[in-house]
């Protein structure tokens, strides 16, 4: 193969087999946890987000860090959805499958189209290969797959017989399979190459043998593509017409990291960020470590309470402070939570929600942590919760959320879940200089200073230890109005639960009216909130294509709703309410709003695909379309 | 204002809260002393912060003068932990107790230990819970009979001073609450530790688990009860200064001196040994077999957590250049869209 590795990256456009040009494609790399199909993914969106493609994408990775190699278990996915134009989200069915062994194949083909392209590494589907993923008999050999257009592929050989000349060892070499994978993609979607081997050289610029066998690999399955007689086609996705402006591709944690980093900026001060390890969250402690140059204080906590309480100490002292986690480290932050709240310390706390109960599904996305932000902790304890509905809405929801946080003195809770934290789409850089300030004035009169005294949002002063004269003493005590001291009044009792509840009310004079997306009122009310917005509104906009009086009111702000959300509920006909749990938001609305709603609910680990959402709300209205 | 112009004296440490312990209680003893160590090593009120957890100790930060937190049951040295990274040119001290640090919030204990952040932990140990009304602690004895050990507890008790060395401590003490000089030296010391400083405090909790430190505080025996550490001096003990501790193989063994055994028989202080061997041979000498130790078992100098995190922002600051949030923004592998 080696002899036509050396020529050719720059084939790109000019093959000599035809290209057809389509709007969009969904691309699926699948195979064992080792197998590297995440880099491959990760690799085949940067090139098609840099080339122009609109892209959303979705990571699916086991819990197991390597499960038994070959087992369904063990099976790790990245799909990525390339268009021309506006995409929403990583896509319903398949185009094209690569599956790197059967248990992958068997795990994933049930999402692959009709017509799709099936790619499969057959020197993988050897007997005991099989045996692990439960199959009986060669499926390949069978009609089961006659519905797809097959391409065998042995890409392990191909791979061997590529990086021969490095002399890597033959499990060094094995782990390239992954790049030659990754150049059947791009000659089949006619995508350049040049993203990739940059990031070759750069990665593994230490290690030239790999560069160099990672880079043939990569070229010998572009040029399968292209020498080898089995693909008749290939395609290609024009550039999406997104709006002007610079942009780069980042996933939710990373958006988030950035989001708050952009925060304590504004605000002045520095970014204390106090966490506990823990899936899918982890990357924002990542990413933040990486940039203490913008004076980022990270702290890696011994459990999640501690770094909840690190959290409530950095903000007493002034710092922009948060804390990152996930359903299981949620619960045992609460307690602390109550604290901050009744204090009245400004904070953050990110929720990146996974399956749960208990330790759940740990890699897999869920919203069922709606019921734990708003009412989860002891005592009369509202906290202002929002949530992001894209990996890139993290970055503005962040700063959103610290902006609430410092002028109410509240803890406030984010919520992400797994599939926008660790999915990636494009973010239009902003320039920073459009990026309004945090103001924050801390009390600094030791004349008139009382540590509970209230301005006109219903806040109270942020006096921080090192100003003189305002010494005062903060705790988890009941307090008396104005000054803060220790009290036990049952009148003063009620007084304090009154003011506080009003505060974290007054957060809906600065979060704007609810929007609705379509007619103002009609036949059907879809709402939802999170990070279900792209699936929810792609499915509204088909039924609405269709005639349905249909529209969308998607909520940012879960505590406090918007003021006119309870109006607009009652402009529809009917209410149904899709989220990724047993009906959370929908209790939540009949509890507020009298309404009755009824539900799509999905708890399976997955994000929802349009075409379900589709399907009920066509139900819902009587199963006609117009 | 006069806070930085005249000396302060101890009652300029006093909030205008009412103390609200049991009378009798041996936390006053220790919040007079504070109060006069405060002022003595020339304390900031403005810079100065107290944290706590729940219990009786926990509710100290209410009655001095300074920045204060009442947190929530063991998480004091987590609260404190962040003001201190929040604001590394505070002190910080928290205060907490056998039930607070060591049951509740033990795994915080010795994490924030181990980190040698610089935070001065005093912990009120009165072998009791007394603010839910006398249930045994940690540190309580085996067979203790409580509320909710009727026949007698039947846990072995926790001693902190030997968690606190295997976690690496770099400063740890100990004092009785009524013996005011020594407790005034050891929180002195205290204050002037660069990272944690741990001291544990003897306290008679006179409601629920009256004079369970007798032995070690009333005037008549404790001389023959407790040891004195003074650095670089042999270890001796006794109303008569007749005893000392000597150590046989790798045991120590209380002797007398004059019949045939001198000073120079005698083990000798050392706080600053860099092995915390000898410190924890003292922290196993327990009434009634030993004298118990009183004073500084260990303090030793190192980097502390606040100072390296610190440094390690300057660094990448003066490498990188203060962080710019274009630049930021616009990293990694980007594209135009006109
Ligand atoms: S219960 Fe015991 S420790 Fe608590 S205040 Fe009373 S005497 Fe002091």
């Amino acid at each position: 193969m080696s002899t036509v590795t050396s020529e050719g990256t720059q084939t790109h456009g000019e093959s000599a087999k035809p290209i057809e040009a389509i709007e969009s494609a969904i691309v699926r790399f699948v195979g064992d946890s080792g197998d590297g199909m995440q880099l491959a993914g990760t690799q085949f969106t940067t090139t098609s987000a840099v080339f122009g493609n609109d892209i959303a994408t979705f990571p699916d990775y086991p819990a197991e860090i390597r499960a038994p190699a070959g087992t369904l278990a063990g099976v790790s996915g990245f799909q990525i959805n390339f268009s021309s134009r506006d995409i929403h989200t990583p896509g319903d069915k398949v185009s094209a499958l690569m599956a790197m062994n059967p248990a992958a194949l068997k795990a994933n083909i049930a999402d692959l189209e009709d017509g799709g392209l099936l790619i499969v590494n057959v020197d993988e589907f050897s007997v005991p290969n099989l045996k692990r993923a439960h199959y009986e008999s060669n499926p390949l050999d069978s009609d089961a797959f006659d519905r797809y257009r097959v391409y065998k592929i042995p890409i392990t050989k191909h791979t061997f017989e590529a990086v021969k000349e490095t002399g890597l060892s033959t499990k060094d070499a094995s782990r390239c399979k992954n790049f030659y994978a990754l150049g059947v993609a791009f000659w089949l979607y006619d995508r350049p190459l040049e993203t990739t081997l940059a990031w070759i050289n750069q990665k593994f610029a230490k290690v030239p043998a790999v560069a160099q066998a990672n880079t043939l690999a990569l070229k010998a399955g572009y040029h399968f593509g292209e020498t080898a007689e089995i693909f008749t086609v290939r395609y290609r996705i024009p550039r999406a017409k997104l709006a002007p402006g610079k942009y780069r591709n980042l996933t939710g944690n990373q958006a988030t990291a950035l989001g708050l980093i952009a925060a304590a900026r504004l605000a002045g001060k520095p970014l204390f960020y106090g966490s506990y390890p823990i899936t899918p969250a982890s990357d924002i402690l990542h990413e933040l470590s990486l940039h203490k140059n913008f004076d980022v204080r990270t702290f890696q906590a011994e459990d999640e309470i501690a770094a909840m309480c690190s959290v409530i100490g950095a903000a007493y002292a002034g710092a922009i402070a948060v804390t990152g986690t996930s359903g299981p480290g949620m619960a045992l932050k609460q307690e602390a939570i109550g604290l901050a709240m009744i204090t009245e310390v400004p904070c953050l706390i990110i929720n990146a929600q996974r399956g749960g109960p208990s330790t759940g599904l740990p890699t897999k996305t869920e919203q069922a942590d709606l019921w734990q932000a708003i009412i989860g902790r002891n005592g009369e304890c509202p906290v202002p919760v929002l949530a992001a509905r894209s990996a890139s809405d993290c970055f503005s929801a962040a700063i959103e959320a610290i902006r609430v946080a410092v002028k109410y003195m509240t803890p406030v809770i984010l919520l992400s879940d797994g599939f926008i934290a660790s999915g990636s789409e494009p973010w239009r850089i902003p320039d920073a200089a459009d990026l309004e300030k945090i103001e924050i004035k801390h009390a600094d009169d030791a004349e008139t200073f009382q540590p509970y005294e209230r301005n006109a949002a219903g806040s109270r002063p942020w006096a921080i230890p090192g100003t003189l004269g305002l010494q005062h003493r903060l705790g988890g005590l009941e307090k008396a109005d104005v000054t803060g001291d220790v009290c036990y009044d049952p009148d003063n009792h009620q007084h304090m639960i009154e003011l506080r509840a009003r505060k974290v009310q007054n957060v809906a004079n600065d979060i704007g009216d609810q929007e609705v997306f379509g007619e103002p009122s009609g036949d059907l009310l879809v709402a939802s909130w999170g990070g279900t917005f792209g699936a929810v509104w792609s499915a509204v906009q088909r039924a609405q294509a269709e005639g349905h009086k249909v529209s969308h009111m998607h909520l940012r702000w879960l505590l406090p709703m918007p003021k006119n959300t309870g109006a607009i509920l009652k402009r529809f006909k009917k209410i149904l309410v899709c989220e990724l749990n047993m009906g959370q938001l929908q209790f939540v609305l009949g509890g507020h709003f009298a309404i009755e709603s009824e539900g799509l609910h999905k708890v399976q680990g997955r994000p929802f695909m349009i075409g379900e959402i589709h399907e009920k709300i066509v139900q819902v209205l009587g199963g006609q379309t117009p | 204002m006069s806070a930085i112009d005249t000396p302060l004296k101890p009652k300029d440490f006093k909030s205008d809260q009412e103390v609200r312990w049991c009378p009798g209680c041996g936390d006053y003893s220790i919040l007079s002393q504070m109060q006069k160590v405060l002022a003595d090593v020339g304390a900031e009120k403005h810079n100065t912060v107290f944290v706590s957890g729940i219990g009786c100790s926990s509710r100290f930060p209410y009655y001095m003068d300074t920045y204060g937190f009442h947190g929530i049951h063991g998480r004091a040295a987590s609260i404190a932990t962040g003001v201190k990274i929040a604001n590394p040119d505070l002190t910080v001290w928290v205060i907490t107790g056998d039930g607070d640090g060591l049951s509740i919030g033990g795994n915080h204990f010795i994490h924030t230990i181990r980190r040698n952040i610089d935070l001065k932990i005093v912990l009120f140990n009165n072998r009791i819970y007394g603010l839910t009304k006398g249930q045994y602690s940690p540190t309580s004895e085996v067979g203790k009979k409580t509320r909710s050990t009727p026949f007698g507890s039947i846990d072995n008790p926790i001693h902190p001073i030997a968690v606190a060395l295997g976690v690496e401590v770099t400063f740890v003490a100990r004092c009785v609450d009524v013996d005011v000089k020594n407790m005034i030296s050891v929180l002195k010391r205290a204050a002037a530790h660069k990272g944690t400083a741990f001291v544990e405090v003897y306290q008679n909790c006179n409601v629920y688990n009256h004079m369970a430190f007798a032995y070690a505080s009333d005037k008549k025996t404790k001389d023959d009860h407790v040891l004195y550490l003074e650095h670089g001096k042999p270890m001796i003990f006794g109303k008569e200064r007749d005893k000392g501790i000597r150590l046989n193989g790798t045991m120590p063994e209380v002797v007398d001196l004059g019949s045939g055994i001198s000073q120079d028989d005698l083990l000798i202080h050392d706080e600053k040994a860099a092995e915390p061997t000898l410190a924890y041979l003292l922290s196993r000498m327990r009434y009634p077999d030993f004298p118990e130790p009183m004073g500084v078992f260990r303090a030793l100098e190192a980097p502390t957590y606040e100072a390296v995190l610190m440094n390690q922002i300057e660094e990448a600051t003066r490498q990188k250049g203060k962080g710019n949030l274009n630049e930021l923004f616009g990293a990694g592998d980007t594209w135009e869209v006109n």
